[in-house]
C-alpha cells in the first residue's frame, strides 16, 4: 500500500517466533479492511505475561476491530496473531480461542437476557464445554460457592435469581465482568468496562482490574475513553490511530506527545 | 371452384394415357379381398390423379358404394354420384364397400400423399412434410411427378429431400451419391438416421465417404441447434424465475422482509389479467381483445401495489426486526389470499388466452420453434428489471429507499418519511410480482395455487444471487434457468430440479451470502 | 435400576408442583379414562368414546410429539426449521415400508416379494434400500436413524457455515421441497404419487381392528409422555440453558467457549429423530403415507401449532398441537372454506398479538387477577 508510508515500522521482526519470545500476545503487521476501508493498518503489538495494558484512541481507530481479530470474530487480511508465543489465533474460531484462555467483555454489555444472573454466571463457569458434558452437568457445591463468591464480588448477590434482562446498564457491565471472572482466563480483553458506571463503581472496577493483574497470572488489555480510569490503572498506554499504533508509553509520556495531542487528546 | 376444375383439367391433359388405368384402379377398390383393395388404393395414390382424393376419402368414411354391375358410386347428403364421371346416379341396389383397419390406414396415407397434387399450396406443403417423415418406395414415382409440376420453392425443397431419402436405397451409386449430396444440407434428424442406416450396408466407397461426411455435418448442425434451443429454453425459464424473483429481491433484499405471500401477489396479478380479459370480452369490440394484455400489466401493478401497501401498513410494519415472525405472518396472509381467490373465482383453473400477436412462433431449423410468448416474456422481464434498476438508481424515491435501508435512524432524522418509504417499497415489490403474474398467466395455468409453485424457486434465486443485489438476482435466475434446462435432457425435469435445489443448498454452505454478497461490518451483525 | 444422579435430580426435584399434578392428570385421562370409555360403555351411550375418536386422538398425540420436537429446536434453540415435516414423513415412510412388506402375497398381484406398485412398474427385484424393512426392529431403527442422519448432515453443513435465521428457514424449506419432488418420482421406489398404502396389519395385528387402533393410540400417548420427559431433561440441563443462550445471543456464546454449531446440531438431530418417531406412529393410524407429507405448507403448519400454544414452553407446544388440529378437524368438516381463513388469521394473530401463545395469554390473565385481587 502506497499510503502506508507515514507509518514506518523500525524494528522489522527477524523471523516468526523470535520476536514473540516471552509474550502472551503478539500481533505483527495485522491489516483488516472492510470494503476498502482500512480498519487495521499493519498493527503491531506485544503484550507480556501478567501485563496490564490500556488502549486509547479516537473512534474508528481500530480498537474494537483489534479485539475482534484476537478473539477470532474477524479474520485479518494479513499479519500474524500469536497467543502464548506459538498458537496462531488466525486459524481458530471464537469458541476455540475462548477455550485457550482468552476472555472478552464487549463494548455493549451482552448478557443472556432470558436467563437469570446466576445462570449467566453458571454458563461462564470454567468446566467442560462439550455438548454431552453440559447435558449431564450437575452443579456441585464448590461451583455454587464460586458463583456466590463472584456474585458478592460484582455486587449482584441479591439479584441472583433475577432475569439478566431486567438489570440496569451498569449492572450488566458488572455481570459481564463477573462472567469473565468465572471463566478464569489467562488473557482478558475488556472493551470500555466502565461506560455507564457511576464514579464509585468506576473506582471499584479499577481496583478490580489491579487486583486481577496483581498476581501476574493474568494479562489484561483494557480499552477505555475515560482518562481518570486510565490514570487509576497506572499502566502502559497504547494509542491507536487509523488502525495503527501512534504512540506507546506511560500516560505522562503519551500526554506529552505532540502527535497524540493533535489527533486525540485535543490541544 | 374454377381453379379446382382448371387443375383437374391440367392433370387430365398431362396424363391422358393413364385414364384407363385410373378407372381400372377405381373399380378394383371393390375387389374381393382386402389385399387387392389395398393394392388398388396404392395404385390410385401413385397415379396422382386429383379425383382420387375424393374417392378415397369417401371410402374411408364408408360412403363409397358398388352396384351389382360394377359401377362405383359416392354417397353424399345430396344423393349419389358416379365416382368416375361425377354424374348423378341412382343408388338402387348399391352396397357399401367394406373397409377394415389396415385398409383404413392405407387410405389415410394415400389421401395424405394425394395432397401433393392439391391446388392449395399450403396443403401441398403439408403433404410434402408428411411424405418427408415417412417416404415409401411406392410413392417415389408420384413424388417425382409432383416435383415436376411443383412451382412453390419451399414445397420443391421438401419433395427433393424426401426423394433424396428414397434414393439412398437406389441401385444406381450415382443416384445414391446425388441423394447424399442433397441430404448434406438438411438439419433433419430423420435424414441423419437414414444416412446412418444406409452406411450399415453401403458398399461403394465413394458414396460411403460422402455419406459419412454428410452425417458428421448434420450432427454438427444439430448439436448447434440443440445448444441454441437449450440456451433459449434456459433463458426463457430463467426469465420466468427472474420475473417471479425480482419483487422478492426488493422486499427481501432491500427491506429484509421475508414475504411468504409473494407468490400470492403473482397469483393476484394473474387473476387481474383474467379479469381484464373478461372485461374486454364483455364490453369492447372483439377486434380490441388483443389489447387486453398491455392494459392488464399496469392494472395488475396498481392492484398488487395497493394490496402490498395495505399489508405493510396493517401487518408487516409491526414485525420489523422480527424476521421469523414476519415469515409466519406473511404465510398466514398467503393462505387467506389463496382462499379468498378460491371463494371468488372457484378452485379450478381459469383460462387466460394469449393475444393473437403472441401466439405462434418462428420455426428455426431442426424442428426448433422460437415461440412468441416466450420471446415476449424474456423481453418484458428485461424491461422490468431495467426499469427497476433505473428507478432505484436515479429517482428520489430510489435514493430515499436506499437511505432508509442503510441507516434508518439517520434517514428519519433527515426528514425522510421512513414509514411511507417502507410502505411504498413493499408496494413496489408486490406490484412487480403482480406484473410478473400477468406474464406468467400467458404460459401456465391460472389457479389459486399458482403462487405456491414459484415461492421456493424465487427464494432460491434471491439467496443464490446474493440478497440485496439486483445484478445477483439477474445472474442467479438466468444461471439457474440454464442449468435446469441443460440438466433436463440427462436427468429429467423433476430430477433436474431436485439436483439444482441440492446444489443451491450446498452452495449456500460455501457462500452463505450468495454469489454477489455485500461485504462489510454492517452485514456481519 | 438406578437413575443417573443428574437425571433423577432434575426430573423429580422440581419447584413447579402444579406441572407434575397436571401431567399426572393428563396421563390418567389419556391412558386410563379414554381407553376405559372406549371399551366399557356400550356403543351409542353418551359416555362411549367411539373408535374413530380414539384414532383421531392418536393422530393428535403424534402431532403433539412433533410439536415438542419443533419446540426444542425453535422455542429453545431459536432455529426455525421449515422442514420438520420431512423428518416426520421419513419416519412415516420407514414404518410404511415395513407394513408394505408385511402385506406379502396378500397384495393385488399376489407377489410375496414385491409391493404392488413395484409389480405394476414391472420391477423385477426389490431395490437394495428396501432390504431389511421386513424386520420390525430394523424399520423402527430406521424411522429414528434416517431423519436423524439427514438432520445431522444437513445441520452440520448449515450450522458450520453459520447459516442462521431466515436463511436457515429457507434452505430447510428447500430441503423438504426437494424431498417432496423426489418422492413424487416413481423411479425413487417409494410408490411415487400414491405413496405407500393398503396396509393390512402391523406385527400380525390387523390395522382395521379396534383393539389394534386402541393399542396404537396408547403407544402414541406413552411416546408423547416419554418425549416430554426427554425434552424436559434436555432443556433443564446446562445444555438447555446454553441453547437458550444461543437463541438469544449466538455470537456471545462462542466467546464463552461453547460451540453453537454443536449445540444446535444436537438439538436439531434429536428433534428430527423425535419427529421421525412421531411419523412412524402416525402412519399405521392413518393407513397411508404419500409425498404430500413433505409439502412445505405442512412444515410451516407445525410452527404455528407451537406458536399458538406458546413457544419455549413444552406444555404450550402440546396444547397448541391439540388446539389447532382440533379446530382443523372440526372446521374442515363444518365449513371447509373457512378453515384456511382461520388458519391464516391464526398465523397473523399469534405473531402480532400473542408472541407467547395461549399459555402466555393465560399467564398474563392470571397475573392480572393476582394483581387485582
Amino acid at each position: 500500500m502506497l499510503d502506508d508510508s507515514f507509518e514506518v515500522q523500525v524494528d522489522e521482526p527477524a523471523g516468526p517466533g523470535v520476536p514473540a519470545a516471552g509474550s502472551i500476545l503478539y500481533l505483527d503487521g495485522v491489516s483488516v479492511s472492510f470494503d476498502g476501508f482500512k480498519a487495521l493498518n499493519s498493527l503491531s503489538l506485544i503484550l507480556a505475561p501478567g501485563e496490564l495494558r490500556t488502549i486509547v484512541g479516537p473512534n474508528g481507530a481500530g480498537k474494537t476491530t483489534m479485539m475482534d481479530v484476537i478473539t477470532g470474530k474477524t479474520r485479518p487480511d494479513e499479519g500474524d496473531v500469536l497467543f502464548d508465543q506459538k498458537i496462531d489465533l488466525t486459524q481458530l474460531d471464537e469458541s476455540e480461542i475462548a477455550n485457550l484462555g482468552i476472555g472478552r467483555k464487549f463494548q455493549k454489555p451482552t448478557v443472556f437476557e432470558h436467563l437469570s444472573v446466576f445462570e449467566n454466571l453458571e454458563l461462564a463457569l470454567k468446566a467442560d464445554r462439550g455438548t454431552f458434558a453440559t447435558l449431564m452437568f450437575l452443579l456441585k457445591s464448590e461451583h455454587r460457592d464460586r458463583i456466590d463468591a463472584t456474585l458478592a464480588r460484582i455486587g449482584l448477590a441479591d439479584k441472583a435469581v433475577q432475569r439478566a434482562g431486567s438489570l440496569s446498564h451498569g449492572q450488566k457491565q458488572w455481570l459481564e465482568i463477573g462472567m469473565l471472572l468465572m471463566q478464569d482466563q489467562r488473557l482478558l480483553l475488556l472493551d470500555e468496562p466502565v461506560a455507564g458506571m457511576t464514579d464509585s463503581e468506576t473506582e471499584a472496577t479499577a481496583q478490580l482490574m489491579l487486583d486481577l493483574a496483581k498476581d501476574g497470572t493474568r494479562s489484561l488489555v483494557v480499552v477505555e475513553h475515560d482518562m481518570e480510569f486510565v490514570r487509576a490503572l497506572g499502566a502502559k498506554v497504547t494509542v491507536l490511530h487509523e488502525g495503527s499504533v501512534l504512540a506507546e508509553g506511560s500516560l505522562e509520556t503519551i500526554q506529552a506527545d505532540a502527535k497524540v495531542v493533535e489527533v486525540y487528546l485535543g490541544r | 371452384m374454377k381453379i379446382l376444375i382448371l387443375a383437374l383439367l391440367a392433370f387430365l391433359a398431362c396424363a391422358p394415357a393413364r385414364a384407363d388405368e385410373f378407372s381400372d384402379a377405381v373399380r378394383a377398390l371393390n375387389a374381393d379381398n382386402f389385399a387387392d383393395k389395398i393394392a388398388a388404393v396404392e395404385t390410385l395414390a401413385g397415379l396422382g390423379d386429383g379425383r382420387a382424393a375424393t374417392i378415397l376419402e369417401a371410402m374411408s368414411d364408408g360412403n363409397l358404394l358398388a352396384t351389382k354391375d360394377g359401377a362405383i358410386l359416392i354417397q353424399r347428403a345430396s344423393g349419389f354420384t358416379d365416382a368416375l364421371t361425377q354424374a348423378p346416379a341412382s343408388g338402387e341396389g348399391a352396397e357399401p364397400i367394406t373397409v377394415n383397419n389396415r385398409l383404413r390406414g392405407a387410405l389415410r396415407g394415400a389421401v395424405g400423399r394425394l395432397g401433393l397434387f392439391s391446388p392449395d399450396a399450403e396443403l401441398r406443403k403439408r403433404a410434402a412434410e408428411s411424405v418427408l417423415t415417412s417416404p415409401t418406395p411406392e410413392s417415389a414415382g408420384m413424388m417425382r411427378r409432383a416435383l415436376a409440376n411443383e412451382t412453390v420453392p419451399e414445397v420443391r425443397t421438401l419433395l427433393a429431400l424426401a426423394l433424396a431419402n428414397l434414393d439412398l436405397a437406389d441401385e444406381d451409386p450415382a443416384r445414391r451419391r446425388a441423394a447424399v449430396a442433397a441430404l448434406r444440407d438438411s438439419s433433419d434428424p430423420l435424414s441423419r438416421g437414414r444416412l446412418q442406416a444406409m452406411l450399415e450396408n453401403e458398399t461403394d466407397s465413394e458414396v460411403r465417404a460422402a455419406a459419412e461426411k454428410a452425417v458428421s455435418e448434420i450432427n454438427f448442425r444439430l448439436s448447434l441447434v440443440s445448444i441454441g434451443a437449450n440456451i433459449f429454453q434456459g433463458l426463457s425459464l430463467g426469465s420466468v424465475m427472474l420475473l417471479a424473483a425480482i419483487g422478492l429481491a426488493v422486499t427481501f433484499g432491500v427491506m429484509g422482509v421475508i414475504n411468504m405471500a409473494h407468490g400470492e401477489m403473482i397469483m393476484l396479478g394473474a387473476y387481474t389479467a383474467f379479469v381484464v380479459q373478461e372485461l374486454f370480452r364483455a364490453f369492447l369490440p372483439p377486434g380490441l381483445i388483443g389489447w387486453y394484455l398491455p392494459v392488464a400489466v399496469p392494472v395488475a401493478f396498481v392492484v398488487t401495489f395497493l394490496v402490498g401497501v395495505a399489508l405493510e401498513r396493517s401487518v408487516i410494519r409491526f414485525l420489523y426486526g422480527r424476521p421469523l415472525e414476519t415469515m409466519l405472518a406473511t404465510w398466514g396472509i398467503s393462505l387467506m389470499l389463496q382462499q379468498l381467490v378460491r371463494s371468488i373465482f372457484g378452485a379450478s383453473n381459469r383460462e387466460v388466452a394469449n393475444p393473437d400477436w403472441m401466439t405462434g412462433g418462428v420455426d428455426l431449423i431442426g424442428g426448433f420453434t422460437l415461440t412468441y410468448n416466450r420471446v415476449v416474456i424474456i423481453i418484458f422481464c428485461m424491461a422490468v428489471l431495467g426499469a427497476l434498476a433505473a428507478l432505484l438508481r436515479w429517482s428520489s424515491f430510489g435514493l430515499h429507499m436506499r437511505a432508509v435501508t442503510q441507516n434508518r435512524p439517520m434517514a428519519s432524522a433527515m426528514g425522510i418519511p421512513t414509514g411511507r418509504i417502507d410502505a411504498a417499497t413493499f408496494g413496489l415489490g408486490s406490484g412487480i410480482a403482480g406484473m410478473a403474474g400477468v406474464a406468467l398467466s400467458q404460459i401456465g395455468n391460472v389457479s389459486p395455487n399458482l403462487g405456491q409453485g414459484y415461492i421456493v424457486d424465487s427464494f432460491m434465486v434471491v439467496v443464490f444471487g446474493g440478497v440485496g443485489s439486483l445484478w445477483g438476482t439477474l445472474v442467479g435466475a438466468l444461471s439457474l434457468g440454464l442449468v435446469n434446462k441443460i440438466l433436463e435432457p440427462y436427468a429429467g425435469a423433476m430430477l433436474g430440479k431436485i439436483l439444482v435445489l441440492v446444489v443451491i443448498i450446498l452452495f449456500i454452505q460455501k457462500r452463505p451470502r450468495g454469489l454477489f454478497a455485500l461485504k462489510g461490518r454492517s452485514v456481519e451483525s | 435400576m438406578t437413575l443417573h444422579p443428574s437425571l433423577s435430580a432434575r426430573l423429580f426435584a422440581t419447584d413447579d408442583r402444579r406441572l407434575w399434578w397436571g401431567l399426572g392428570a393428563a396421563a390418567l385421562v389419556l391412558l386410563v379414562v379414554i381407553p376405559a370409555l372406549n371399551l366399557l360403555p356400550t356403543p351409542g351411550s353418551a359416555l362411549h368414546v367411539p373408535n374413530y375418536v380414539v384414532t383421531l386422538l392418536g393422530k393428535y398425540l403424534c402431532y403433539a410429539t412433533l410439536a415438542l420436537a419443533m419446540d426444542l429446536v425453535w422455542g429453545y434453540c431459536g432455529v426455525l426449521s421449515l422442514g420438520h415435516g420431512a423428518f416426520f414423513a421419513l419416519g412415516g415412510y420407514a414404518m410404511g415400508m415395513f407394513m408394505m412388506r408385511s402385506i406379502g402375497a396378500r397384495g393385488v398381484y399376489g407377489n410375496a416379494e414385491l409391493p404392488d406398485f413395484m409389480v405394476f412398474l414391472n420391477w423385477k427385484e426389490l431395490p437394495w434400500y428396501w432390504m431389511g424393512f421386513d424386520q420390525f426392529w430394523f424399520a423402527a431403527l430406521m424411522a429414528l436413524l434416517v431423519p436423524g442422519a439427514l438432520a445431522f448432515v444437513f445441520g452440520w453443513l448449515a450450522f458450520r457455515s453459520r447459516i442462521t435465521g431466515v436463511y436457515l428457514s429457507i434452505i430447510t424449506q428447500a430441503m423438504t421441497y426437494a424431498l417432496m419432488l423426489a418422492f413424487f418420482r416413481n423411479e425413487m421406489g417409494f410408490g411415487g404419487n400414491n405413496g405407500l398404502t393398503d396396509f393390512k396389519d402391523i406385527l400380525g395385528f390387523p390395522l382395521a381392528q379396534p383393539s389394534t387402533k386402541l393399542a396404537l393410540y396408547l403407544l402414541s400417548a406413552l411416546v408423547l409422555g416419554l418425549a416430554f420427559l426427554l425434552v424436559r431433561f434436555v432443556i433443564t440441563s446446562k445444555l438447555g440453558r446454553i441453547m437458550m443462550a444461543v437463541r438469544d445471543a449466538e455470537s456471545r456464546v462462542r466467546f464463552l467457549g461453547y460451540s453453537p454449531t454443536h449445540v444446535k446440531l444436537f438439538a436439531f438431530t434429536l428433534s428430527a429423530m423425535l419427529a421421525g418417531l412421531a411419523g412412524a406412529l402416525y402412519v399405521p393410524q392413518v393407513g397411508i403415507i404419500n409425498p404430500s407429507e413433505f409439502s412445505p405448507a405442512n412444515s410451516i403448519e407445525i410452527a404455528i401449532w407451537v406458536a399458538v400454544g406458546g413457544r419455549g414452553t413444552l406444555v404450550g407446544a402440546v396444547l397448541g398441537a391439540f388446539a389447532v388440529n382440533g379446530a382443523k378437524t372440526w372446521l374442515t368438516g363444518a365449513a371447509p372454506e373457512l378453515w384456511l381463513f382461520l388458519l391464516g388469521a391464526l398465523f397473523i394473530a399469534v405473531t402480532l398479538g400473542l408472541p407467547k401463545g395461549l399459555l402466555g395469554l393465560w399467564g398474563q390473565i392470571r397475573r392480572k387477577e393476582v394483581r387485582d385481587a
